[in-house]
């Protein structure tokens, strides 16, 4: 036994690879794809649908015509190079309309304008998606309304001038009014000289300042609008006043105060009952039943205000919701704190309730916005019907159905699901609680 | 021991109505009262002068009058002669109609698709986030306009169908026709019919009527026969089968009903140029309904998964560590938990289609704006009166609705003490 000695490995074995099965693209196909016959069953179904929406569709794209004057044109073109009878996507109509898409019946050479404003309303809206930014540029965002109006449809620019001194005005006001009166009435006057302003003084100012130094370009008008022009004019002035207006509904409907809540309830339910659809009828035949005799108002105006008051009664509900999940704790710690109303609701309750509403308003805009496409129906020419109709309704194009839907379709997409992703941005950014 | 009081009160002052707490709610209320009250003040004398300068007033008589207009779906009885009281009425139906297939087609598509999208199959998943991502973010319009484009252009006339080297054949086993002006499917006939039961405005048949009551009353059967078993199951521990009881109670009374009257299926035919038989529906209908499907389902997916996302991994593995089959850990534990997340943003999807099918009017199908707010406000030109009706029509609809949803939103709340 003794010239026996035990066996002692003195090497480590190397690690051997895993079973073929167990690694790599095999594990993860099985895992994945195989791992049952249901989900193989849901796999070869998947995967069919997606083979047959290829075979179906690619051949379709793969003929795409970029230059033609007609759909004819178009057709003759992808019969003479893949032989009678094939299909193919004409997207010469797109190239030769897109103009109208974007701006409408716009007057070509001001297309500048609307370009501008746009520009510029990336730059106003910047600092309030991204805070990183400096504080200053607010102030470009304050006044950017009434330059967006001004380029948009021209005419003085004593109009916008004039009605965004109702701003400062109501500040001045105030200010003169705090020592002597106090917060309140202070208060008052911010609210009561501005719209003093505007309803008596704001015309009478506005023609004097125009006859002593003129300063306006051309006009365009309501009519004139169209396409994505529309669309964002619509969506995203909606957009900008519909969220004040429902925090505030969403606070009335909070409130302990009988008449402010129920006339809140009363008008988050009405509109939240009806469809848009009624509500832009009503903006296009019966606003003018009433207002005062005589007055003719801006058919694009009319439908903001529909649009925006629908939206603050959703985003009203969806803040509620909001409230609604804060601890009780938030509330009366603010208030042993010796906050008063206000104060508690802008620091401490209304920071935290929009933050937890932030998805429900964000998919509130994104309904906005694709809402806009239902100005159609009171004759106002969305990029979606409105000017595919008035495209069709050229010799030309008559019959091109799939290309416009497909274009406007896509950028819609864009917008909107830029939208969803920037809330989740926001979420993930503004999420401060530990899991 | 130094007991504090307060001081005692001066008499009322009239700054007192701004200042102390105990009054400033009552003012600002009255002024917010006020306001609101002027406000209507201002715009019904505007309306009142308007309608003065226009020589007429609020008059709802035009009610009674002919119609003097078709309409391509009715689903009870109406003419040209009939009254534009009655063309509201067959709006109003088919607003319902489209309303209640909608949301039925809608949750059961978007429970599979959320379901799906949670599911660890990759491509499966992949899909239907797919799905969703894109129904989601277009507009609707475009979807039915897209879905209507597809039947109008797209698919054969009736008469492609004809003869022995017909270029289109029926689909779905050939049971149903997709033709260019119509859908012919195929449709119930009962020979030994009961008639209609007549109720005075509208008349009912009452073959269909037994036959909802049927499934109606199975559902109950069933439900009670479930309550049964789990009494039986309660107090001794032994749970009786109760499978083919269930079967027979959701099963037995309609094909009892079917059997009594003589009901049978009848397939569309091709006769001369156009199919009889079965039913034809408009293709506004069938594209307005896949569009409200497949846009409302895309939603509905959304808030499936989330309220299953919502419920913590805990609680299936509470469920496992009890004995519980998947199966039934699904059942009993997880979505009756979802279910309450679930229900309240359903309702609100249930409302949503039922306001967005009044995006009929893109495509022409009947429904309430189409006939009270569309042909008859133009024909009678009382704007005011019949956007009034309209309104109050949709709001009846949607309080309706929800106030029916919330029955069942109580019955599966979590119960607090």
């Amino acid at each position: 036994m003794s010239n026996s000695s035990a066996f002692v490995r003195t090497e480590m074995l190397p690690p051997m690879a895993p079973p073929v099965s167990q690694a790599g693209a095999v594990k993860w196909l099985r895992e994945n794809l195989f791992s049952g016959p249901l989900n193989t069953i849901l796999t070869l179904l998947g995967v069919g649908a997606v083979a047959l929406l290829f075979w179906e569709f690619a051949p379709w794209f793969w003929r795409s015509v970029w230059n033609a004057n007609s759909l004819t044109e178009c057709r003759q073109i992808i019969e003479e190079r893949y032989g009678a009878g094939a299909t193919g996507a004409c997207w010469a109509v797109i190239k030769e309309r897109w103009p109208q898409y974007l701006f409408g019946f716009y007057p070509s050479h001001l297309y500048w304008r609307p370009v501008l404003a746009f520009a510029l309303m990336c730059v106003a809206v910047a600092p309030v998606l991204y805070p990183q930014l400096p504080k200053k540029m607010m102030w470009f965002t304050l006044i950017y309304p009434a330059i967006g109006f001004w380029l948009l449809w021209g005419g003085s620019i004593w109009v916008p001038v004039v009605a965004l001194a109702g701003l400062p005005i109501g500040y001045l006001a105030a200010r003169i009014i705090l020592p002597i009166g106090g917060a309140i009435l202070a208060t008052i006057a911010a609210i009561v000289v501005p719209v003093v302003w505007w309803l008596f003084l704001a015309l009478p100012v506005e023609l004097a300042l125009e006859a002593m130094i003129p300063a306006s370009i051309e006009q365009v008008r309501s009519r004139e609008f169209g396409g994505f022009v529309l669309a964002f004019t619509i969506g995203f002035t909606a957009i900008a006043f519909s969220l004040p207006l429902g925090i505030l509904l969403a606070l009335g409907r909070q409130s302990d105060m009988f008449i402010v809540n129920k006339l809140s309830v009363g008008f988050i339910e009405f509109i939240r009952g009806v469809p848009l659809i009624t509500l832009l009828f009503t903006a296009s035949l019966l606003l003018n039943y009433f207002l005062p005799p005589g007055t003719d108002f801006d058919i694009i105006l009319r439908v903001i205000i529909m649009v925006t008051l629908f939206a603050a009664a959703y985003i009203a509900e969806v803040i509620r919701g909001g409230l609604a999940a804060l601890p009780k704790g938030q509330y009366e710690a603010a208030a042993s704190l010796g906050l008063d109303y206000w104060k508690a609701t802008r620091l401490i309750i209304m920071p935290q309730a929009l933050k937890i509403s932030i998805p429900g308003i964000v998919s509130t805009f994104i309904g906005l916005f694709k809402d806009t496409t239902l100005v159609v129906f009171v004759g106002l020419l969305d990029p979606l019907k409105g000017i595919t109709d008035a495209v069709r309704a050229s010799t030309d194009w008559k019959g091109v159905y799939w290309e416009p839907y497909i274009f406007v379709g896509t950028i819609f997409f864009f917008i909107c699901f830029g939208m969803s992703r920037y809330s989740m941005y926001l979420e993930r950014k503004l999420k401060t609680d530990h899991r | 021991m130094a007991v504090i009081t307060d001081e005692p009160k001066a008499g009322f002052r009239l700054s007192m109505l701004i200042y102390d707490t105990r009054y400033r709610s009552i003012t600002i209320q009255f002024v917010v009262l006020l306001l609101v009250m002027a406000g209507a003040a201002w715009l019904i004398d505007n309306l009142l002068r308007n309608l003065a300068a226009l020589g007429r007033g609020v008059d709802f008589s035009f009610l009674s009058a002919r119609a003097g207009y078709d309409i391509n779906q009715t689903l009870v009885e109406y003419t040209n002669d009939s009254t534009h009281a009655r063309a509201w009425l067959i709006g109003l139906l088919n607003t319902l109609l489209i309303a209640f297939l909608g949301c039925i087609a809608a949750t059961v598509l978007g429970v599979i698709a959320g379901v799906l999208r949670l599911s660890n199959n990759w491509v499966v998943g992949r899909l239907m986030t797919v799905y969703v991502e894109i129904f989601r973010n277009i507009p609707l319009l475009l979807w039915i306009l897209m879905i209507y484009a597809i039947f109008t252009e797209v698919l054969p006339a009736p008469n492609a169908f004809r003869g022995e080297d017909a270029t289109s054949t029926m689909s779905l086993f050939g049971t149903t026709a997709f033709t260019n002006r119509y859908t012919a499917i195929p449709w119930v006939i009962f020979d030994n019919s009961l008639g209609w039961l007549n109720l005075g405005f509208i008349q009912i048949s009452i073959d269909f009527t037994l036959v909802v009551a049927a499934i109606v009353g199975g559902f109950f059967l069933n439900r009670a026969l479930i309550a049964r078993a789990n009494r039986i199951q309660e107090a001794t521990g032994d749970r009786p089968a109760t499978w083919w009881q269930s079967l027979l109670a959701l099963f037995g009374p309609i094909i009892a009903v079917f059997v009594l009257l003589g009901g049978h299926f009848e397939v569309p035919e091709l006769r001369g140029f156009n199919f009889t038989g079965g039913l034809q529906v408009s293709n506004s209908l069938v594209a307005l309904w896949l569009a409200l499907t497949l846009y409302t389902g895309a939603f509905i997916a959304e808030i499936v998964r989330g309220g299953i996302n919502a419920i913590s991994r805990g609680q299936t593995e509470a469920a496992y560590a009890l004995g519980l089959r998947p199966n039934r850990t699904m059942n009993l534990v997880i979505l009756p938990q979802a279910l309450r997340v679930i229900i309240p943003p359903l309702i609100s999807q249930y409302l949503n289609l039922t306001k967005n099918s009044s995006l009929a009017i893109a495509v022409g199908y009947m429904d309430v704006r189409g006939t009270l707010g569309g042909i008859t406000l133009n024909q009678t030109g009382r704007g005011l009166e019949a956007m009034l009706l309209l309104m109050l029509t949709y709001l009846c609809v949607s309080l309706t609705i929800s106030a029916v949803m919330n029955v069942y939103n109580r019955s599966v709340k979590l119960k607090e003490r």
